[in-house]
This record gives structure tokens, sequence and C-alpha cells, in this order.
């Protein structure tokens, strides 16, 4: 079996989006009748952004992230990464080189017993030479900021490096998309922030094309853009000022404001100058110590 | 809940010793080429050579002699067995003890301790291999021994992956078992008292969690894998590759003398 791999010479064909979804329907078959989680999404990634999917349990958020890397294939329609159907069996490899993904449960996706042998899964599956693969390993635990403890053992690391560990065993396969499913869901306040910092970090320095799929919203406006999902199908999509300035479509959603932007508007209500559209901690604390 | 504090991965003893730093793979065929010689010497002067390797062995390894001998504890009924039935149920040689219906002859004696002291060699050679390798050299170095098997038949890559995974999650499982037996005493188990059915019994509701867990992991985990474009061995590179050294070819030649010697004598 050979691996292709889309190196940076690789030209992406045309103006193919990293991820374009025509009409796609997905349908779960169970024993107790079917369920339609995805009913006809439409949406768009392309190179260099950052798009959150906000959506309460069952709105079917997770369910389109496993179709950006073709661990479902579309009941109906089509989804495209970099221009190839998910669908094209013979692409297979190719398209999950292209998307990594990380999941919600730290324990189980670390498949090695030492950290940097973990790393090293990935690429060792893609048939990456021996001495590349210890180039790519250093490099992707410097970029999580785990090189120091490349040789513990797993079980021994907190909930946030153990996801840590996981973002890096995706970038050392040098993916073009960074797919976070729910990855801080199980954590604690510090492991979710540890994560959040590694992914603005990524963000910043390798302008890595991120979706982050998550039912923080304080996670979620650090988006560029924000998808809100429910019952399967796209309700609402914008800039976080946008989308967070529907407070009564969240709250019907059963979806939060973060809570900078609840209390700015508190505080806006009770006669306080404020500017609109504040989402985060930062930008409120910005706002009020400008006053004297 | 000390019970499952006291589980050791293996008996992985770390170091920088000379066998410590022997490739997995010498490590392995000598300790296979060991218990082959063990079972071919016949006498007494052959056992010696035999156990004096081992003791060089041991005061090499650095590894402390109480950890060692400690591989031995499970051995000893056998061990006392062993000699009780050859020295009680042998016929040969000259009569030693004749008292009442017990006969005890001077053959079955030399016998049961030969036999004995076989056994010993042979659990502290192999000791001595999985004290000084750690898990997953000894792996890599199963898979690449059986690789040349593959063509009858033998999934060498998938045992070692298999090996892998089940060290990688013993401590994720065995923290769960830990986590469960703790709810349940909560609620009111009790996993100490009675007889022996009643305390297998008793463990009933750690097992069942513990399971339906273990498969939503392997579930979750095979996920993780194809998503990080797992698909078996075929075609995969090694990130750290196995390399002899002039170590090996020195402990292969010490080894080979002392074999020579332990069979002519």
């Amino acid at each position: 079996m050979q691996c292709v791999e889309l190196n940076s010479g690789t030209q992406i064909k045309g103006a193919a989006g990293i991820i374009e979804t025509k009409g796609l329907h997905h349908v779960y078959r169970g024993h107790e009748g079917d369920t339609h989680a995805l009913g006809g999404i439409d949406i768009r990634i392309e190179e260099g952004d950052f798009v959150a999917i906000i959506g309460r349990n069952g709105s079917g958020k997770s369910t389109l992230a496993k179709h950006f890397n073709a661990i479902l294939l579309p009941t109906e329609g089509r989804v495209l990464v970099l221009g190839m159907d998910t669908r094209d069996t013979g692409l297979l490899w190719s398209i999950r080189q292209a998307v990594g993904m990380v999941f919600q449960n730290p324990d189980n996706q670390i498949v090695a017993t030492v950290i940097d042998e973990d790393v090293a899964f990935g690429p060792e599956n893609l048939g990456v030479p021996t001495p590349e693969i210890a180039e790519r390993v250093d490099a992707a635990l410097r970029q999580v900021n785990m090189l120091a403890l490349r040789h513990h053992a797993p079980h021994l690391l907190s909930g946030g490096q153990k996801q840590r560990v996981a973002i890096a065993g995706v970038l050392a396969m040098h993916p073009k998309l960074l797919v976070l499913d729910e990855a801080t869901a199980m954590l604690d306040p510090v492991g979710r922030a540890e994560v959040i910092e590694t992914i603005l970090a990524l963000r910043s320095i390798a302008k890595m094309t991120t979706v982050l799929i998550t039912h923080h919203m304080d996670e979620a406006v650090l988006a560029h853009r924000v998808i809100v999902m429910d019952e399967g199908r796209v309700v609402a999509s914008g800039t976080p000022a946008e989308v967070f300035a529907q407070p009564e479509l969240l709250e019907s959603l059963g979806l939060d404001v973060p809570l900078a932007a609840k209390l700015a508007k508190e505080l806006i209500r009770s006669g306080l100058s404020l500017p609109e559209g504040i989402l985060t901690a930062a930008q409120l604390v910005d706002s009020l110590c400008q006053f004297n | 809940m000390s019970m499952l504090q006291n589980v050791t991965l293996g008996q992985y003893f770390p170091g920088t010793s000379v066998v410590h730093r022997l490739d997995p793979r010498t490590k392995l065929g000598l300790a296979l080429a060991y218990i082959i010689v063990l079972f071919i010497a016949r006498t007494g002067l052959s056992y010696s050579v035999l156990a004096l390797a081992s003791a060089g062995i041991v005061l090499l390894s650095e590894v402390p002699i109480k950890l060692v001998l400690r591989g031995l504890r499970p051995i000893l009924m056998i061990l006392s067995l062993t000699v009780v039935l050859h020295v009680f149920t042998s016929r040969e040689g000259v009569e030693l003890v004749s008292f009442w219906f017990i006969r005890i002859y001077s053959g079955g004696v030399i016998q049961g301790f030969m036999l004995a002291f076989r056994l010993v060699l042979l659990v502290l050679s192999t000791s001595i291999l999985t004290l000084t390798t750690s898990p997953i050299a000894l792996t890599d170095a199963i898979e690449l021994a059986l690789r040349p098997l593959r063509r009858f038949g033998v999934p060498a890559h998938e045992l070692a992956m298999m090996m892998t995974i089940a060290l990688r999650f013993i401590p994720t499982l065995l923290e769960e078992a830990e986590k469960i037996m703790k709810a349940q005493l909560a609620r009111g188990a009790d996993f100490e008292s009675g007889g022996l059915l009643k305390r297998a019994k008793s463990l009933l509701p750690l097992l069942i969690p513990l399971f339906i867990s273990a498969f939503r992991r392997a579930d979750e985990l095979a996920m993780a894998m194809e998503a990080r474009c797992y698909r078996g061995g075929e075609g995969r590179t090694k990130y750290k590759v196995l390399a002899y050294s002039r170590l090996d070819l020195y402990a292969a030649m010490c080894f080979t003398a002392v074999g020579v010697v332990a069979l002519a004598l």
C-alpha cells in the first residue's frame, strides 16, 4: 500500500477549500429505527480559518466532524477534503493524513507506552523514513511544549498534558487541518486552559487551520467564525460578535452566552457606557480599565 | 486498596549496566540458547559452569540479588515437589534409608536436586531477561524474532501491537478498577469478607463495569488509531530501530564459550 503525502509542493487543485460539504446528510441506522443526524449541511472551511462549531448534545456537531476525515461517510451529499471526495476509498489515507483529529477522551487515543513513541505512531503509519520521524517528533513535541516529558509514561500525565500529546501526535503527521472534537470536554479548568493556549499558539505561529468543536462558549469566542448547529442543521453562522449578539436564539437552543458578554450587557443596561460586542474577559477588562 | 497498587508492570529494573545495554534480540536469543544448553547438559560439572555463568550475569546486571531471587518464589512449591517425588520414588543407586515403608536411594536424591537446580537456573535466566529489558524493548525484539515466521501465517506485527496496547492500558484499567471499587464500597459493597465463593461473587459488580468500559475504550482507541492512518504492519516504518553493537558480539562469543565448556564437561 502506497502512502500519498501532501507536501507543500503538491498543488491543491483549483480553489477547493480545505473542507467543503455539499448537501451532506447522515443517517445512523439502528435497531430502533433510523436517526437523521445531519440534515443537509453546506459549509466551507478555507485555509487559515479558525472555526468553532457549537451546539447542544445530539446537535450533530461530532457527527459532522467525523465526516471531515472519512470516519463516517455521507448517506447523501458530498464531503470534499482538499478537493478529494471522502467516498473515494483510494483517497482514504491521504484524507486522514490531511485532517488530523483529536478526540474527547485523553486516555483512549494514546497508543504507546512512552510519549515520544506515541507521537511517532502517525508518521510510522505513513511510512516516513526513520531519521525524519525523529525530527517530526521533536518538532511536534516542541510545538505543544511537551519536549521535557518525552520519555514519560502517558498514564502519569495530567489530562491537559495528555491532550497536548494527542495534538502533537496529530501535528507530526503534517496535517492541513486540525479538528478538535470536544477535546477539552473531559478536562479540568487548568487542563482546558493548557489546551486552548496550545491551540492559540499553533494558530499564531504555524497558522494552523483549526476546527474547534466545543460546548464551552468562552472557547468559541476565540474563533474567527462560529457555526451554530441544532438538530443536524446549521442554524447560525458568523463572527463570534455576530453570533453572540443573538442571546435569544442561543438560549432557545440551550446554549449559553459567554459570561463576559453577559456581564458587559448587564453593565450597559445599568448605565455604564461600554462599547458593544464585548465577548471575552480580556476585552471586558480592557474596556473597564479605560474608566477612571 | 493497596492490593491494586502492588501490581507491578512486568518487573523491569531500569539501569545502564552492560546487560541492560545489550540489544533485546541478543538477550532473547541468548536466554533461549541458555535454556537449550541447560536441557542438554547432563553432568554436575556442566551445571556448575552454567550456574557460575548465571551468577556472573547477575553481578554484571547490577540488579539487587534480592530482586533476582524473588523470581524464584512462585516456583518454590514445584521445586519442593520435584525433590520430594524423586527422593521417595526413585529406586536407583545405593539404599540410604530404610525405615518402615520409606526407602531412599542415592540416585533419587541426586536426580531430585539436579532437576531442582535446573529449574532454578531456568527461572533465573528468564528473570534476568525481564529484569534488564523494558517491556517495550522486549516487544520489539519479539516482533523482529517472529518476523521470519510471517510466511507461515504468524501475525508478528499484530502480536507486538497487542502487547504494546496491553502494556499501555494496564495502568489505566487498574486505576479505573480502583475507582469502581471505591464507588461500590461507598454503596455498601463488601469485597473482603465471606468464603471464596462469596468473595468471587462480590467481584462481579467490579468486573462488569470494568469490562464494559474496556470495550468502550477499545472502540474509541481503534477509531483514534484509524484516524492516525493505522492500517496494520504493511509499509510501516519504525521510529526507534534496534541496532546491534560490538557489545552484542562479545556477549555472543562469551556465551558460546560457556556453552561449549558446559557441554564438553
